[in-house]
C-alpha cells in the first residue's frame, strides 16, 4: 500500500460567471513511479470529473503540460509525486498566460503571437534557386541550431520570468531563444540590424533583466542565458 | 514639436521605418553607470577602511586624494570634483535603472507573490537589487551632498565627529548595507548578463561567480562595519575636543 498524498488544486473556470477561484483538496493514494499526470488522471477518473488539466505526449515532448508545482514552474508529466517528502503538492495554472479552466492555460495563442513577433522562420535575402542543391552547413554550426530547436514551447521560461509577470508584452526567453536560432543558421540571411528591428526594445531583449529563471527552469535545460547574453552583446552594438 | 520625434512617437519606427536605437543605448549606459560606480565603491571602501590601519594611514590617505602630491598642502576641491563626478554617473544610473521597478499596485504584487512562490535565488537577489537601490537614493545622495559641500572635513578625527558627534553613523550604516548588497548583486548580474568569463561551461561559471561575489560582499560589510565601528569609538574619545584636527606627530603647522 502507498502512502497517502494530497494535491491541492486551484479551480476557476473564467468562462462561467457562477465560478469563483477556490482551492480544492484531493487524497488519493501513491502508485509507484507516480507522475503528476497520473495523479490528475486518476483524480479526474475517480474524484472530480470537472477537474481540467493539459497532457498530450506524457513524456516530456509537446510542453503542454507546465504548471506551477509547489510553486515552481514544471511539466507535470515528468514530475514524480515521489519527490515530495511530505506528500503535499499544490498545483496552480501557469501565470502569464491566458487562463482556460483550472491548470489548463492557453500556451499556443501566446506562442503564436511571439512567432509572428520575432518572425519565427527562414528569411532569405536573394531568391531560392530551387534547381541548385542547398549550400552546405558545418555540422558544429548545424548541431548548434539543432540544439535550440529542441524548444517544445511549454511556456515555463515565460511563466518563471518576472519580466514577464510584470510586463504582458515581454517576448520571453523562448522568443529570445529562437532569433538567437535563426541568426545562427546560414541559411538564414538577416543580420543584427534587421533583427533589432524585430526585438531591439524594451518589450525584447532590452527588457531581460537577467534574473535566469528560464534557465534554471527550463525542462529541456536549453543555455538560455548564454543565447540571451549573446543576442543582447549583438544588438547593443547594431 | 519635432517631424522626427513626431513619427516615432505615433508608428514606433522612424521614417525610414527603424526603430529607434535608444533602447540599446539606455541598455548599455545603465550597466557602464553601474560598473563605474561599482568600481568607484570597491576602491571607496578600501581606501575609507585605512582606518583600521590607524589614524595616520587615514590622514596620508586623505592628504593624496587632496591632491598633496600635485599642490602643497592639498586642496579639498579635489574631493568636491570627485564627489560632483560620481554624482553625475549616479543620477544617470538612477534614472536608467528606476525604469525596471515595479510601477503599479498589479506589477509589485504580482512580482513578489510570484518570487514568493517560486523561491528562486537570483529572482530574490533582483529584489534586494530594487529595494537597496530605492535606499540608494535618499542615502547616497545625502553622502555625495555632504562630501560636496564639507569636503574640507575629511581626516582621522573631522570624519570621526561627523560620524559620532553630529550621529551620522545610523546613516552611514544604512548606506554601507545597501550600497554592497547592490553593487554586489549588480556585479553579479553584468557578468550574467553580459555573459562575462561564462568560459566554456557557463552554468558551472556562474555557480562559481555566485561564491565569489558572496565572499566579496561578506568582505565589504566586514571591513565596512570594523571600519565604522572604529571611526565611532574614535568620535566618542573626541567628543571634548569636537572640531580639533588630526596633525601627525612632530607636525608644527597648523593648517589642518
Ligand atoms: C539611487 C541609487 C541607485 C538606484 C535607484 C539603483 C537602482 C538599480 C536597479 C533597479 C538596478 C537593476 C537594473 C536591472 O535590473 O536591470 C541596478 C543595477 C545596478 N546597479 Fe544600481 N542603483 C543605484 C545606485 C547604485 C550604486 C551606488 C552602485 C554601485 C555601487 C550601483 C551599481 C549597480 C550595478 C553594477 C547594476 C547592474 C547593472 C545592470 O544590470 O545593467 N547602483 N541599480
Ligand atoms: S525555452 Fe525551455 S522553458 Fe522556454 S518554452 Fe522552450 S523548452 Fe519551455
Ligand atoms: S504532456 Fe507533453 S510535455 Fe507533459
Amino acid at each position: 500500500m502507498g502512502r497517502e498524498i494530497t494535491i491541492k488544486v486551484l479551480k476557476y473556470n473564467p468562462t462561467d460567471s457562477q465560478s469563483t477561484p477556490t482551492f480544492v483538496e484531493y487524497t488519493l493514494e501513491e502508485t509507484p513511479g507516480m507522475t503528476l499526470y497520473i495523479a490528475l488522471t486518476k483524480i479526474k477518473s475517480s474524484i472530480d470529473h470537472d477537474l481540467t488539466s493539459d497532457f498530450v505526449c506524457r513524456a516530456g515532448i509537446c510542453g503542454a503540460c507546465g504548471m506551477l508545482v509547489n510553486g515552481k514552474p514544471q511539466l507535470a508529466c515528468r514530475t514524480l509525486t515521489s519527490d515530495f517528502e511530505g506528500g503535499k503538492i499544490e498545483l496552480l495554472p501557469l501565470p502569464t498566460f491566458k487562463l482556460i479552466k483550472d491548470l489548463s492555460v492557453d500556451t499556443g495563442a501566446w506562442m503564436e503571437k511571439m512567432s509572428l513577433r520575432v518572425h519565427s522562420w527562414i528569411e532569405k535575402h536573394e531568391e531560392t534557386d530551387l534547381a541548385k542543391l542547398e549550400k552546405r552547413v558545418e555540422p558544429a554550426v548545424a548541431d548548434e541550431v539543432f540544439e535550440l530547436d529542441r524548444c517544445i514551447e511549454c511556456g515555463i521560461c515565460v511563466a518563471s520570468c518576472s519580466t514577464a509577470i510584470m510586463r504582458e508584452d515581454f517576448v520571453g526567453a523562448v522568443g529570445l531563444n529562437r532569433v538567437a536560432r535563426f541568426s545562427i543558421d546560414p541559411h538564414d540571411t538577416r543580420t543584427d540590424e534587421d533583427f533589432y528591428e524585430l526585438i531591439g526594445d524594451d518589450d525584447g531583449i532590452f527588457g531581460c533583466m537577467s534574473l535566469m529563471a528560464c534557465e534554471d527552469h527550463c525542462p529541456k535545460n536549453l543555455s538560455l542565458q548564454s543565447k540571451i547574453a549573446y543576442m543582447r552583446r549583438k544588438l547593443v552594438m547594431s | 514639436m519635432s517631424q522626427k520625434g513626431t513619427i516615432e512617437s505615433l508608428t514606433g519606427k522612424n521614417s525610414q521605418k527603424k526603430k529607434s536605437r535608444i533602447p540599446a543605448k539606455m541598455d548599455f549606459l545603465q550597466s557602464a553607470t553601474g560598473a563605474i560606480l561599482a568600481l568607484f565603491i570597491t576602491f571607496h571602501l578600501l581606501f575609507e577602511s585605512s582606518i583600521l590601519l590607524g589614524k595616520e594611514s587615514m590622514y596620508h590617505l586623505t592628504k593624496f586624494f587632496e591632491g598633496e602630491f600635485l599642490i602643497e598642502g592639498g586642496s579639498p576641491l579635489f574631493i568636491v570634483f570627485l564627489a560632483l563626478g560620481i554624482s553625475v554617473v549616479f543620477i544617470l544610473h538612477a534614472l536608467l535603472a528606476m525604469r525596471k521597478f515595479p510601477s503599479s499596485y498589479r506589477e509589485y504584487q504580482r512580482f513578489r507573490t510570484h518570487a514568493k512562490l517560486m523561491g528562486h535565488q537570483d529572482t530574490n537577489l533582483w529584489f534586494i537589487q530594487i529595494s537597496s537601490g530605492f535606499m540608494l537614493f535618499f542615502l547616497g545622495s545625502i553622502h555625495l551632498f555632504t562630501m560636496m559641500t564639507q569636503a574640507q572635513n575629511i581626516g582621522p578625527f573631522a570624519s570621526s565627529d561627523r560620524i559620532y558627534s553630529d550621529m551620522a553613523w545610523p546613516m552611514y550604516l544604512m548606506l554601507l548595507v545597501s550600497v554592497v548588497l547592490h553593487a554586489g548583486v549588480g556585479v553579479y548580474r553584468l557578468i550574467v548578463k553580459w555573459g562575462w568569463f561564462d568560459g566554456s561551461d557557463p552554468r558551472a561559471s556562474r555557480r562559481r561567480h555566485q561564491k565569489i561575489i558572496k565572499g566579496a560582499v561578506l568582505f565589504y560589510l566586514l571591513i565596512g562595519l570594523f571600519s565604522l565601528a572604529t571611526y565611532i569609538k574614535i568620535g566618542y574619545e573626541h567628543q571634548a575636543d569636537y572640531g580639533e584636527r588630526y596633525h601627525l606627530k612632530g607636525e608644527v603647522t597648523h593648517a589642518d
